[in-house]
This record gives C-alpha cells, sequence and structure tokens, in this order.
C-alpha cells in the first residue's frame, strides 16, 4: 500500500499548458502517472500532451472523473486554483505553485474545512509513491520503491534524504512535501496520522525546519500514537532570528520556532534526530537492521 | 518587507486611523521649519527600519527652537545603534518631526497571523511603550489576544472585549472601536504581515491615536500593492541583497567566511548547518533555485566573492530534474570570467554527476571537487581556516 496515491490515481493538471505545467506533467506521465487531462481557461478543447485540455476543472472531473489536481498556476491565481479543486470535489489537491499570499490561504484553509478535499501544499514538491505514481515535481531517477515514508517542508533537502535512502537499499513507500509555507494544507501530524495505518511504511524520515510550531506538534503525536521509528532533521540550526530563509515560512520570530527547541522535544518524544543531513540514510538503515 | 514610521503613518492617516500631526524632512533647514510650524512640545523623531530607537537616543522631545536645532543637528546624520540594527549602526536620513501630546494612558496593540490558529490575531496590552516580548516574559497577564475568524471578519464583541480589558471609558471606547476598525481593514487590505502601534495613547481629550507605528507587508503580495511597494527604502537593507534581489537569488549575509551556493532552501539553511557542524561558519544564506541557469550562477558567485570576509567556497547542488553537467558547464563559464583567488569547494550530486565532476575537473580552474558531503564540508572548513 502507499497513502494517498497510487496507480488507480486519475490526475489532472491546472495550469496544463504553460512552461511549468507542460514540463512536469511530460515528466509525471513519462514515470507512468494516469495524467487524464489538464486545465487551462479559454484553452477547452483542445489536445495538450495527447491529453484533453478543459476551462474548468468541473467540466475536467465531469469528462475525465479525475480524484486528484496538481497545480501549476502563478501564485496570485493559486488560491483561486485551489477552490476551484475544492468546488469540482477533487478528493486531493495538490498545489505547487511558490509565492501565495498568506492572507489568501487564510480564506482558502478555512474553506476547506468545510469541503471534504485534502490540500498539499503550497510551495511544495509534491507527492510520490515510487513505482505507482507521482504528484509533483521531484526527481523520479533517484526514489525507489521501498519501505519508507517521508514528510518534508523542504524541496532539494528532501531529495537528498531520499537519495541517501535509495543507496541503502531501503526504497520508500511515499513521500510528501508538505510545503514551505506559513498556512498549508496537510501538516506533519495529519501526515503523521495517514503513515501510521500503512503497511508499507516501516519507518519514517521527517525533515521540518524553523519557523512556526508544526515539528512540536508533530512530537508531541509520534510520544503518544506512533509505533513506527522516525528520524528527523531540522534545517536552519544555524540560521539568525528575524530573517526568512528562502522558504515564507523559515523564520525564527520572537524566539519561537528555532531548530534547538524542535529537536528537543522530538528528541525527548523518542525521535532519532540527526545533526547532520549527511546521516539520514544510514541512521534508518541502522534502526531497521 | 519593512516601511519607515513616517510611510507607516500616511497610511494610517489615509484609512482613518488618527496619527499626531506631523511632517518628514530630509534636511535640518526642513525640520526646524517643521517643528515651528507645529509648535513646542515637539518630537524628533529618526526614521530608520528599525526599534529601541528611543533609547539609542533617535527620539528627544524639544521644548523650543534651540533645543530643536540642537537635537535636529544631532540626530539627522547620526549612526544610530540599537539591539535591533547590529553593532554597525543605521544611517539617519530623515527626520520625522511631530506635535507634542498629553498623554493620560498607553496600550500596545497589533494584528499579527497566527500560524497556528491560521487566522489574523489582534494582541493588545495595557503595558505600552514596552517591548511586547518582554512583557510576555514579565506580565503575561497584561496581554489580551482575539483572534479574527475569516468567515465573521471583525466583529463588534471583538472590539468591546478588548475595550474592556483595557479598561476604557465610554468615549475612550467608541475611538478605540473607529481605529481598531480602519485598522484591521488597513491589514486586510494592504496585506499587511503585521502593524503594531506602540504605544497607542488615550490624550486628555480622550481621543485614541497611534503615537508609533511599524508595519511590514507580505512579499508575497506586493504585485498587487505596486503604491507599497514603490515605499521600499534600499539604503535600510544590506547592498549585497539588493543586488542579489535584482537577479532573484536569495541571499542573506551572515558573520563567517565561508561563502555557500546552493539550490533550494531547506538544502541551503542544512549546509550552514553542516559547515557549523564541522567547525566553519557560514558568511551568508545563499539559494540559486532550481532552474540553475549560467548567468545566475556568475551573478552568485560575484555576490558571494564581494563579501571580503568570505576565504572559500562551498558549492553544494543537487540536480534533480536539473543535470548536474549542466551546472558545472555553467560553473565553468561564470568563473573564467571571474577573477577568483580564493578556494572553491564544489559537491555535485545527481543526474548525470560524473560528466558533471568530469567537466569541473578538466577546467584548468581552481576547483576542489569531493562528492561526499562530510568530505567537501571538512575540506572547505581547512581551506577557509588556511593562510
Amino acid at each position: 500500500m502507499s497513502i494517498l496515491i497510487n496507480q488507480d490515481s486519475r490526475v489532472i493538471v491546472q495550469g496544463f499548458t504553460g512552461r511549468e505545467g507542460t514540463f512536469h506533467s511530460t515528466q509525471m506521465i513519462e514515470y507512468g502517472t494516469r495524467i487524464v487531462g489538464g486545465i487551462t481557461p479559454n484553452k477547452g478543447g483542445q489536445i495538450h500532451l495527447d491529453k484533453p485540455v478543459f476551462n474548468t476543472v468541473e467540466e475536467a472531473v465531469k469528462e475525465t472523473a479525475a480524484d486528484v489536481s496538481v497545480i501549476f498556476v502563478p501564485a496570485p491565481f493559486a488560491a483561486d486554483a485551489i477552490i476551484e479543486a475544492a468546488l469540482a470535489g477533487i478528493a486531493l489537491i495538490v498545489c505547487i505553485s511558490e509565492g501565495i499570499p498568506v492572507l489568501d490561504m487564510v480564506k482558502v484553509k478555512h474553506f476547506l474545512c468545510t469541503t471534504s478535499s485534502r490540500l498539499i501544499g503550497p510551495n511544495c514538491p509534491g507527492i510520490i509513491s515510487p513505482g505507482k505514481c507521482k504528484v509533483g515535481i521531484m526527481p523520479s531517477r533517484i526514489h525507489s520503491p521501498g519501505k519508507v515514508g517521508i514528510i518534508s517542508r523542504s524541496g532539494t533537502l528532501t531529495y537528498v534524504a531520499v537519495d541517501q535512502i535509495t543507496r541503502e537499499n531501503l526504497g520508500q513507500s511515499t513521500g510528501i512535501g508538505i510545503g514551505g509555507d506559513p498556512i498549508i494544507g496537510t501538516s506533519f501530524v495529519e501526515a503523521l496520522q495517514l503513515f501510521k495505518d500503512d503497511e508499507q511504511t516501516e519507518a519514517l524520515v521527517m525533515i521540518g525546519e524553523i519557523g512556526g510550531t508544526l515539528e512540536e506538534e508533530a512530537a508531541a503525536y509520534i510520544g503518544k500514537n506512533f509505533n513506527k521509528p522516525v528520524v528527523a532533521f531540522i534545517a536552519g540550526q544555524t540560521a539568525p532570528p528575524g530573517r526568512r530563509m528562502g522558504h515564507a515560512g523559515a523564520i525564527v520570530s520572537g524566539g519561537r520556532g528555532t531548530a534547538a527547541e524542535k529537536m528537543a522535544v522530538l528528541k525527548k518524544n523518542g525521535v532519532h534526530v540527526v545533526e547532520n543531513p549527511a546521516e539520514i540514510g544510514a541512521t534508518v538503515k541502522k534502526i531497521l537492521g | 518587507m519593512k516601511i519607515h514610521e513616517y510611510q507607516a503613518k500616511e497610511l494610517l492617516k489615509s484609512c482613518g486611523v488618527p496619527v499626531p500631526l506631523g511632517e518628514v524632512a530630509d534636511t535640518a533647514e526642513k525640520a526646524l521649519a517643521v517643528a515651528e510650524r507645529l509648535g513646542y512640545p515637539c518630537v524628533i523623531k529618526a526614521q530608520v527600519h528599525a526599534g529601541g530607537r528611543g533609547k539609542a537616543g533617535g527620539i528627544q522631545l524639544v521644548r523650543n527652537r534651540s533645543e530643536a536645532e540642537k537635537h535636529i543637528a544631532r540626530i539627522l546624520g547620526m549612526t544610530l545603534v540599537s539591539h535591533q540594527t547590529g553593532p554597525e549602526g543605521k544611517l539617519v536620513r530623515k527626520l520625522l518631526v511631530e506635535q507634542g501630546l498629553d498623554i493620560i494612558k498607553e496600550f500596545y496593540l497589533a494584528i499579527i497571523i497566527d500560524r497556528e490558529e491560521e487566522m489574523p490575531v489582534i494582541i493588545a496590552s495595557s503595558q505600552g511603550g514596552m517591548e511586547i516580548e518582554t512583557v510576555a516574559r514579565d506580565h503575561p497577564q497584561a496581554i489580551f489576544k482575539m483572534h479574527v475568524h475569516p468567515v465573521t471578519g471583525l466583529s463588534a464583541c471583538h472590539i468591546r472585549n478588548l475595550a474592556f480589558k483595557l479598561d476604557l471609558s465610554k468615549v475612550q471606547q467608541q475611538n478605540f472601536s473607529n481605529l481598531l476598525i480602519n485598522l484591521y481593514e488597513l491589514f486586510l487590505k494592504s496585506d499587511a504581515s503585521l502593524v503594531e502601534i506602540n504605544p497607542l495613547i488615550v490624550t486628555a481629550n480622550d481621543e485614541v491615536l497611534a503615537l508609533d507605528a511599524k508595519i511590514n507587508f507580505d512579499d508575497n503580495a506586493l504585485c498587487r500593492h505596486p503604491d507599497i511597494a514603490a515605499w521600499r527604502d534600499v539604503h535600510e537593507e544590506e547592498p549585497l541583497e539588493v543586488e542579489a534581489s535584482k537577479f532573484e537569488l536569495n541571499y542573506i549575509r551572515l558573520d563567517g567566511n565561508i561563502g555557500c551556493m546552493v539550490n533550494g532552501a531547506g538544502l541551503a539553511m542544512a549546509t550552514m548547518d553542516i559547515i557549523k557542524f564541522y567547525g566553519g561558519e557560514p558568511a551568508n544564506f545563499l539559494d540559486v533555485g532550481g532552474a540553475t541557469s549560467v548567468e545566475k550562477v556568475k551573478e552568485a558567485f560575484k555576490i558571494l566573492l564581494a563579501d571580503k570576509n568570505v576565504r572559500a567556497v562551498f558549492v553544494n547542488i543537487f540536480g534533480g530534474i536539473v543535470r548536474t553537467d549542466l551546472v558545472a558547464n555553467g560553473i565553468v563559464y561564470a568563473a573564467k570570467g571571474l577573477e577568483i583567488k580564493i578556494p572553491i569547494v564544489i559537491r555535485l550530486v545527481g543526474t548525470n554527476e560524473e560528466e558533471g565532476m568530469r567537466i569541473l575537473r578538466e577546467s584548468q580552474l581552481n576547483f576542489v571537487t569531493e562528492n561526499v558531503l562530510a568530505d567537501a564540508v571538512r575540506r572547505v572548513v581547512e581551506l577557509a581556516k588556511g593562510d
């Protein structure tokens, strides 16, 4: 099993015909993801990458029975794209776009509570269940099917961890990039809840960073409810306070959200915290034997 | 993005939030003219993007013309050093001159986004004029919070609750209510990330005014507020960071001597961490982004090398979708156009890494290549320490 997506997922792409949408849709199709169509307003009726283009998500869902949508539209329009996907009944919305205004996300997040849609991201690499389905922009080549689940707020740093896990011959069950923004659709805790019941997942790698309290919440959840081994790395141990480190959400403010604090509370709850990101793969290997 | 107090007050005024009478000036003559027009007492306030101006001598009440002349001359052009400026301080280029007011009460009022609750929160405190972090530590009972759900928006009950907690009289409540309605509206419509009024004051006439104002904006939303974006003051930013922002490079200058060039924000942070782990000091955070073009790599090198503290450079690239042989060609091309006199340690991992490393080794340039992250970092730390 994998979580959230599998070989039967029917995926549509919002922002299908744009540069990013085209490039990554091509990569996803090559990987074997069932892309069933895409959306670009006013290009409905055209064919792009051998798939139908629709004007609206509603129309696409009606014609293709899509249940997953991946969003590549530019940030100023991305909140609207998420709302449209949710209104059309898409079960899993993956928003790759970076740079969505935070007040847009406040509205989107509270609106989503009134729907049955789950959002992953924004500002994330997406989600992948190696060998089955990839909905996002992560490099396929470094992944391999296996038993380690991954949850991360970062992109490239996750690839570094995935690469190590593949080289240790462990492979990944599902990898989720939850996103680097201050307000995101799916938290560490929600992702952990999904991995908890996944039989394929034997261990978990968590890659957090400075800012916010998602890692602290995850630590509390792991301490009480999660009985699979967890290896964590927190980026930004040396980041100066008050500065945003690339990601909109990566900022220590008012002395809160430091890496030291997160690492301490994770350790206290039985998580294997590595200080050196080069040791993530080896640490998982050692634990799983 | 940050703006100056005088700009924040212009914005407040235009949104119906009362502020003291005043005007900004960039010369001593103009500042004195404003003081004379307002009458005495009045207040001379240094305009820099940093808190702690009062303690640093950047805010002065003056009672007559000669005091005004003296303190305008002292503050304008001074290098203001506070706990928020760093030891190098900030040059005062402008003064805000404001009327003096008869203050009977001071409060703290702010609006921010609460990341945990995922909605705006209004924070008020009866301890006006003090830093909120200090109040939170020493008098947490003096801080009141009111979350505003996006469905209800700001409702009369939010305001009533705060007004009673702040112990305002009936007339003061009405003035506070008008102010808060307009302030909350401003927060939403300008995509602010922080609006902080400290202190919010009540005058002897029961008027409620913003005596100080700090407004920060969500960088992601500036594209829909060109008028606010135009208020950016590059004098207040680190020059190398300003230069980097022109090329969409995410650069933050730090104190160390190892320049870092990395793709991805998370990996860039982790690279700084691992340098420190092996006993080195990173000179910067630099995310060159996913699609690393030759031009971007070149500009990134220029910025790293412009920092005179940098003794060695560490390039750490994980080529996922980007092919590392293309990145290697970019690095070689960029480096050939620049005169690089310090050691550069490069680690390229990912798609076509063997080819990428071969290109670097055969470039005749002074590159040190290492495949293993730990080895690469140990090497650059060693080189930065050497002579």
